[in-house]
């Protein structure tokens, strides 16, 4: 225990009842008092606060940034206008997935990118090994809090601690995948409109001595109209129902971009890490497809067994209960040919195969 | 603050029994369904089914995770709860009441003994027996 690293938020979640256990090397909050289902359905129709600092920052400075960046991401870096974000994956020369990140062009010469806390060394070794001379990159993972807020209310709540530095601009006026400079509760920011749960909603960067601050501002201007503290069970739960995949689940070093439905991440008309292994993998076409299950009759995890007619032919990466779609819903690799909306296959679940469908994903769409 | 009524006997494994004559209602208690958060899903034994205390007579999962829960004492299985499999947060909401498992023809009352006062249940999920009953 005593070597599990604390975020500059560990004192609020213990002060609000989180239920702490270990993430990525973290002491995290997996839910307060409230529980998973209530900070679930918060988010969907209100707006939740998360704690995201042990993600990982890393900045690129120079007049090369932007293509050093596209050359190791599957996504269209060099298309990004300042101001901009996209997502995508760090791929190595197998093609397979290393990291999956969001790139944020900050200004012209300047860029981050979000990497998953449990991948931060590998991902410093694997940027550092790919990164041409004359770049600037700063790993500043350590040194940075990143605070999201998420739901319908988000923005509201947000835009009333916010100045941003672009007068003309405002919160609400900051498009989806839009990222800018701001003031946020007298701190120096870096708003942006992302996230990982299927609402609209932001993630706001700032050094870890402002963390607390903002945290507490944020509460402050939220709490009195249901605003709560999300924990990382919600967390999963909010971002399987909208489809997210999660890095050492459904994606890893095993799994390619095609096969792993992510196929839209990929600009192959371009030069990067993996590209040509990757081409290849598109072209033969994937043996094996994630799809999304509905399971009637138990709740599928990670790592049960996908059965067709009692043989085993695949297996689940990701399960829980949406609270939202009210269903027990799981992520999985399965055959190509069993692949298809409508198949039925079973989960093996304590012994027994529990009848499921394969069906369209995402499970959960915001107005939809 | 769990609650921990004086009309009960426990587990350890945190299951409850509610002794009627020769029959017996069993449930999981408040500390439990506090520590495995929103119930999405409970299986149970049907009717007629035969339980051995200590062995598995269901599941609960949460959102997290899935749990066993424990026959607490042997029998014959007279009555499953409906409402609980159709509403599992029933165990979350009562888990005293209408959260209820199932109810036992008891084979052994003699294995009542083994049970756990509510004293004793008290301080085995380390809780202040004057704290309890919230």
């Amino acid at each position: 225990m005593t070597d599990l690293k604390r975020t500059p938020l560990h004192d609020e979640h213990v002060r609000a009842g989180g239920k702490m256990v270990e993430f990525a090397g973290y002491d995290m909050p997996i839910q307060y008092p409230t529980g998973i289902v209530a900070e679930h359905r918060a988010v969907r129709t209100n707006a939740g606060l998360f704690d995201l600092s042990h993600m990982g920052e890393f900045f690129f400075i120079g007049p090369n940034a932007g293509a050093a960046i596209d050359g190791m991401v599957s996504s269209d870096i060099a298309g990004l206008a300042v101001g901009q974000a996209r997502y995508g994956l760090l791929t190595n020369e197998r093609g397979t997935i290393v990291d999956d990140v969001i790139v944020y062009r900050l200004a012209d010469e300047e860029y981050l990118m979000v990497v998953n806390a449990a991948n931060i060394a590998k991902d410093h070794a694997h940027v550092q090994a790919h990164l041409p001379a004359g770049v600037g990159f700063d790993d500043r993972s350590d040194e940075m809090s990143l605070i999201a807020i998420q739901g319908p209310r988000a923005a509201t709540i947000l835009s009333s601690v916010t100045d941003l530095e672009v007068r003309e601009q405002s919160i609400e006026g900051l498009p989806p995948f839009g990222v800018t400079r701001a003031r946020v509760a007298g701190s120096r920011a870096i708003v942006a409109r992302t996230g990982y749960t299927g609402e609209d909603g932001f993630e706001v960067f700032v050094d870890n001595d402002r963390a607390a601050q903002v945290w507490s501002r944020l509460l402050a201007a939220g709490g009195s109209t249901g605003l709560i503290p999300i924990g990382l069970g919600a967390r999963d739960t909010l971002r399987l129902e909208s489809r997210f995949s999660l890095y050492g689940n459904d994606i890893d070093e095993t799994t390619d971009p095609i096969e792993a439905g992510l196929g839209w991440t990929v600009k192959l008309d371009k030069a990067f890490v993996g590209r040509d292994a990757i081409a290849a993998a598109k072209e033969r076409g994937p043996k094996r497809r994630i799809v999304g299950l509905e399971v009637t009759g138990g709740v599928a995890r990670h790592g049960y067994e996908v059965m067709k007619d009692g043989t085993v032919v695949g297996q689940v990466t990701s399960g829980t209960f949406g609270p939202t779609v009210q269903k027990n819903i799981a992520l999985a690799y399965v055959p190509t040919e069993l692949a298809k909306v409508g198949t039925d296959l079973a989960v093996r679940i304590r012994d027994r195969d529990i009848p499921a469908k394969v069906v369209k994903t995402p499970f959960y769409k915001r107005g939809g | 603050m769990s609650s921990v009524p004086d009309d009960l006997r426990y587990s350890k494994e945190h299951e409850w029994v509610r002794v009627d004559g020769d029959t017996a209602v069993v449930g999981i208690t408040a500390f439990a369904q506090e520590q495995l958060g929103d119930v999405v899903f409970v299986e149970l034994p049907e009717k007629g089914a035969r339980v051995r205390q200590h062995s598995s007579l269901g599941v609960v999962e949460s959102v997290k995770a899935a749990s066993d829960v424990y026959a607490p004492i042997s029998g014959e299985v007279l009555e499953r709860n409906v409402k609980v499999i159709e509403s599992p947060e029933l165990v979350n909401a009562q888990p005293y009441g209408d959260g209820w498992m199932v109810k036992v023809r008891l084979a052994d009352k003699g294995e009542l003994g083994a049970l756990l006062s509510p004293d004793a249940y008290r301080s085995h999920i380390g809780e202040e027996s004057a704290a309890a009953g919230d």
